[in-house]
C-alpha cells in the first residue's frame, strides 16, 4: 500500500511540475504542419512571409481593426503589429490564448516583429514565466530575448531629468517630459555603473494600473525588481509591466 | 533619449472614427433635429465679472520647450485676463486630437480652443455651428483681431501672411487661424553625395535623388555598403508618404481631387509614380518612415543620403543635432545640406505648405467663446509666434513677428550654437521664406483626411510589396486602388462630391432615352400644331 501511494504521490508531483513550470496546458511545444518553430522564424529573412503559432501574453492595442499584441511560445517571442483583428475577436485574445498568425517578418528601428498579418484562434493556452535577464543588461546577447516576459532584479532609480526648477525627478512624461498624466512614463535604472531606459508604454498600461501609478511613486535610488516586454527602438527599451520596490 | 514610437496613432479604447462620425452626424440630426447650438453671435461686452474656464487641446512635436511655451502663454494670458483660466491638454499626434475631438462632438464636450489641420475641420463641420466662422469675428471692432478693447498687441488681420489665412477657409467661411506653418525638406548628407562623385544641384530633383540613392547601393565583397562602410544603408527615406505623393503629382500637374471632394487620385500617372517608388523599394534605395523608421535615425548614423522630413523636425537632423534618438556612438561626422523636396521641373517648384491652425468650437454662453477666442488670439502675439516658432523649422504666421528685429537676429544667428540657433533648423526655415510663394495645400472637404491617407498608403503598398518579391502588373494596380478606395470610404466620397457639384458627367444619353426624348418632342410640336390650327379655324368662323 505505501509503494502504491508513494508512486501514486511520485506521479502528482511530476504532473504538477509540468503543469506550473510552464503555465501550459501541455501543447505549447506542438506546432502544426506548415508552422514555423522559433528557431525558424528568427531566420527567415525580413520581408518573407511568415507562419507562426504563439501565445498572447498581453495585448497593446487596438484601433480600427488592428490590434497590436505581445505574443510569445517556450521558445521565443513574437511582436505582432497591427494585425487584422475585429474588436469581437480581439476581446477574445486573453492572455495565454493560442493563435495562429501569418504576416510578415519586418524590423522597425531594432524591433523585429510581424505586420500584415491575419490570424486564428487555436486550442490551446500557455503563459510565459518572466525570465529574468538582469545578467544580460548591456550584452549584446539581450537581443535574443527580444519581445519575451522578462524580469530585471536589484536596479537602480536613477535621475530621469529635471523638473522646471532644476531639480532631478525620478520619471518623465514622454521621453522628454513633454507630455502630461496619462502619456508614457520614461524612468532610468542602473545597474553596474550603466544606466537604461525603462517604459511604461501608456496604451499597454494605462494611468489607472498599478505599474503607471507605482512609477509615479518611484524616488531616486529606490531598490526595484522590475518585469515587462523585451521591446526595442534603437537599442532596448523594454515595456515594463510591474515594478516592486524592495 | 528615446522619441515616442509615433507609428501608433490611436488609443486601444477608441472605436473606428467612420462609426463615430456617423454617431455624431446621427446625434445633431436625429435628436436635435437639424438645429445644433444658435450661431455664436459676438457679445457687445465681455463680462470681465464672470469666470470661464475653457480648454485648449494643444500639440507639440513631443519638445519640452514647446510644453513649456504654451504654459507662458497661458500663464501671460491669465494675467491680462484674471476671469479666464485656461486648462491645457497636450497631445503629440494630431490624429490623436482628431479622434478625441470626434469622440467629444458626441458627448458635447468639445474643446474651447484646439489646433487642428483644416482637414480636420472639414469633418468637424459636419455638425450645426459647431466650429465658429471667423471673419466676422476678425472684423469686430471691439474684440477682433486688433480690436480696440483686445488687452495686449494682437495683429490686425492683414498683418496675417495672406497665403497661411486662405488656407484656413473652408468652403465659404474662415474656420480657423494659422498658428505656425511649415513644409518639408529634404535633408541631405552632402559628404557622401560628393564621395559618391556627384554634385548637389541647385534645386534637387527626382531623377537626381533617385539616381544617386541607386549608386550609393553598391557594395564590397564583404556585404558592407561602400559609401558608409556599413551593413545598413537606405539612401533615400520618406517620412510622410502622403505628402510624397501629394507633391508629385501637384508637380506632375495630375489629378489628386476637385475642389468639391471628387476624388481624382487613381490616375495613371499615379501609377507611373507608384512604379518608381517601388522600383526602388525593391533594390532596396528607398524606404518610409512606416515600414523602417525615422529618417532621422538613419541619417545621422550615417546610413542615408537623402531624408525627407518637416521643417518642424529639423532640431533631429545632422550630426550635431540636439535631440536624436540614438546613441552618441552610432552618430557619424557628415555636412548637412538642407534642399526643397525634390521636383520634376526645378524651373516651378511646389512644395506642400503644413502646419497647425487653431479653430474655436462653439458654445451655449457666447461669453465663454468670446474668451476662447481672445486666447486663440494672444496665440497671434509677436512674443507667442517668435517663442514658438524658434523652438522648430517653423515660420512664424504674422508679417509682424516675421519682420521684427528679434526674429530677423534669431535667423541672423544661425550655427552660433547646436541649440536655438542650430543651423540645420535655421537654414530650414529660410528654405521656407525663400519659398512661401511656392507652398501650396489640397482642396479640404469632408474625407480630405481620408484621401490623403490613402495617398499614402498607395505608396507603402506599393513598396511592401516591391520588397516582398510581387509583381506589380495591371491587376495589381487595379486591385491596388480598388482595395484602398474601399478601405478609406473613397468611393462614397466621389458619389457625395458629384452629388454636391451637381456636375457629375454621366456621359452620352443611350439611344433609346435619345429616341424617347425626340418622340416626346415630336409630341408636343404637334399638339402646338393641332392648337394653333384650332384656334385660327375658330378666329375664321368667328
Amino acid at each position: 500500500m505505501k509503494k502504491l501511494m508513494s508512486l501514486f504521490l511520485v506521479l502528482a508531483l511530476a504532473f504538477a511540475c509540468v503543469g506550473c513550470g510552464s503555465g501550459s496546458d501541455g501543447d505549447a511545444d506542438a506546432k502544426s504542419e506548415g508552422v514555423m518553430t522559433y528557431e525558424e522564424y528568427a531566420a527567415a529573412a525580413l520581408d518573407t512571409e511568415v507562419v507562426v503559432e504563439t501565445f498572447v501574453q498581453a495585448k497593446q492595442s487596438w484601433w480600427e481593426d488592428k490590434a497590436t499584441v505581445y505574443t510569445q511560445d517556450k521558445d521565443g517571442a513574437y511582436f505582432i503589429y497591427n494585425m487584422a483583428c475585429s474588436e469581437e475577436d480581439y476581446a477574445k485574445l486573453e492572455k495565454g490564448t493560442k493563435i495562429k498568425v501569418t504576416g510578415y517578418k519586418a524590423e522597425w528601428s531594432g524591433e523585429v516583429e510581424i505586420i500584415d498579418a491575419t490570424f486564428e484562434i487555436e486550442e490551446g493556452n500557455y503563459v510565459a514565466e518572466a525570465e529574468d535577464v538582469t545578467s544580460l543588461l548591456g550584452k549584446d546577447e539581450l537581443i535574443d530575448h527580444q519581445n519575451k516576459f522578462v524580469s530585471f532584479k536589484g536596479l537602480t532609480v536613477e535621475a530621469a531629468g529635471q523638473d522646471e526648477s532644476g531639480a532631478d525627478v525620478p520619471f518623465l512624461y514622454n521621453w522628454d517630459g513633454s507630455g502630461q498624466d496619462g502619456d508614457d512614463l520614461y524612468f532610468n535604472v542602473s545597474l553596474d555603473g550603466e544606466t537604461y531606459t525603462f517604459t511604461v508604454e501608456s496604451y499597454l498600461c494605462d494611468n489607472t494600473t498599478d505599474v503607471y501609478n507605482a512609477v509615479k511613486g518611484l524616488n531616486i535610488g529606490d531598490k526595484i525588481d522590475a518585469e515587462g516586454f523585451l521591446y526595442w527602438y534603437e537599442g532596448v527599451n523594454p515595456h515594463i509591466t510591474s515594478v516592486t520596490v524592495k | 533619449m528615446k522619441r515616442k514610437n509615433n507609428r501608433k496613432k490611436m488609443s486601444g479604447k477608441c472605436v473606428p472614427a467612420i462609426v463615430l462620425i456617423l454617431c455624431v452626424i446621427f446625434f445633431l440630426t436625429g435628436c436635435h433635429g437639424k438645429k445644433g447650438l444658435p450661431p455664436f453671435a459676438m457679445p457687445e461686452e465681455f463680462d470681465t465679472s464672470v469666470n470661464y474656464e475653457i480648454t485648449f487641446w494643444a500639440k507639440n512635436d513631443t519638445n519640452k520647450t514647446q510644453t513649456a511655451i504654451y504654459e507662458k502663454a497661458i500663464d501671460d494670458f491669465e494675467k491680462l485676463y484674471p476671469n479666464i483660466k485656461v486648462n491645457l491638454r497636450l497631445y503629440t499626434d494630431y490624429g490623436k486630437i482628431y479622434n478625441d475631438v470626434i469622440t467629444n462632438i458626441a458627448t458635447g464636450t468639445t474643446p474651447n480652443v484646439c489646433i487642428t489641420y483644416p482637414d480636420h475641420i472639414a469633418t468637424y463641420l459636419s455638425g450645426v455651428n459647431l466650429v465658429v466662422p471667423l471673419e466676422e469675428v476678425f472684423e469686430d471692432e471691439k474684440y477682433g483681431l486688433g480690436g480696440s478693447e483686445v488687452r495686449f498687441d494682437s495683429p490686425a488681420t492683414e498683418e496675417i501672411v495672406p497665403q497661411f489665412l486662405k488656407e484656413c477657409i473652408i468652403g465659404d467661411h474662415c474656420y480657423a487661424i494659422p498658428y505656425m506653418r511649415s513644409t518639408e525638406a529634404c535633408y541631405i548628407n552632402k559628404t557622401y553625395v560628393e564621395a559618391l562623385g556627384y554634385t548637389l544641384p541647385d534645386m534637387l530633383t527626382w531623377d537626381f535623388v533617385w539616381e544617386v540613392s541607386e549608386a550609393a547601393m553598391a557594395q564590397d565583397a564583404d556585404g558592407n555598403f561602400r559609401v558608409n562602410g556599413q551593413k545598413v544603408l537606405i539612401p533615400f527615406i520618406y517620412k510622410s508618404t502622403d505628402n510624397m505623393m501629394i507633391q508629385q503629382l501637384r508637380q506632375k500637374e495630375a489629378g489628386y481631387s476637385t475642389a468639391e471632394g471628387e476624388v481624382l487620385l487613381f490616375n495613371d500617372i499615379t501609377e507611373e509614380l507608384l512604379r518608381t517608388a517601388a522600383k526602388h523599394g525593391e533594390t532596396g534605395a528607398f524606404s518610409t518612415f512606416k515600414i523602417s523608421s525615422y529618417p532621422a535615425n538613419f541619417l545621422n548614423a550615417g546610413q542615408c543620403i537623402f531624408a525627407v522630413d518637416s521643417t518642424a523636425g529639423a532640431t533631429w537632423m545632422g550630426t550635431d543635432a540636439p535631440l536624436c534618438d540614438i546613441s552618441a556612438d552610432k552618430i557619424v561626422e557628415f555636412e548637412t545640406a538642407v534642399m526643397p523636396v525634390p521636383q520634376f521641373d526645378p524651373e516651378h517648384p511646389q512644395m506642400i505648405s503644413q502646419g497647425p491652425s487653431v479653430c474655436i468650437f462653439n458654445k451655449e454662453d457666447s461669453g465663454e467663446v468670446l474668451a476662447a477666442w481672445l486666447f486663440a488670439q494672444y496665440l497671434l502675439t509677436d512674443e507667442v509666434q517668435i517663442a514658438y516658432a524658434e523652438t522648430e523649422g517653423y515660420i512664424p504666421v504674422t508679417l509682424g513677428a516675421q519682420e521684427s528685429e528679434t526674429y530677423q537676429n534669431y535667423l541672423a544667428a544661425c550655427g552660433e550654437d547646436n541649440n536655438v540657433h542650430y543651423a540645420v533648423k535655421i537654414k530650414a526655415v529660410e528654405m521656407l521664406l525663400a519659398h512661401i510663394d511656392d507652398t501650396f495645400t489640397t482642396p479640404v472637404f469632408n474625407g480630405s483626411t481620408s484621401l490623403r491617407d490613402a495617398a499614402g498608403q498607395l505608396i507603402e503598398s506599393s513598396v511592401k510589396s516591391a520588397r516582398r518579391g510581387e509583381t506589380m502588373d495591371e491587376a495589381y494596380v487595379e486591385t491596388l486602388y480598388r482595395d484602398t478606395a474601399s478601405l478609406y470610404h473613397l468611393d462614397q466620397l466621389s458619389r457625395q462630391a458629384a452629388g454636391a457639384s451637381g456636375k457629375n458627367d454621366l456621359g452620352p444619353l443611350p439611344k433609346t432615352a435619345v429616341a424617347l426624348l425626340c418622340t416626346l418632342a415630336a409630341a408636343w410640336g404637334l399638339i402646338a400644331l393641332y392648337v394653333i390650327f384650332n384656334r385660327r379655324r375658330e378666329k375664321k368662323r368667328s
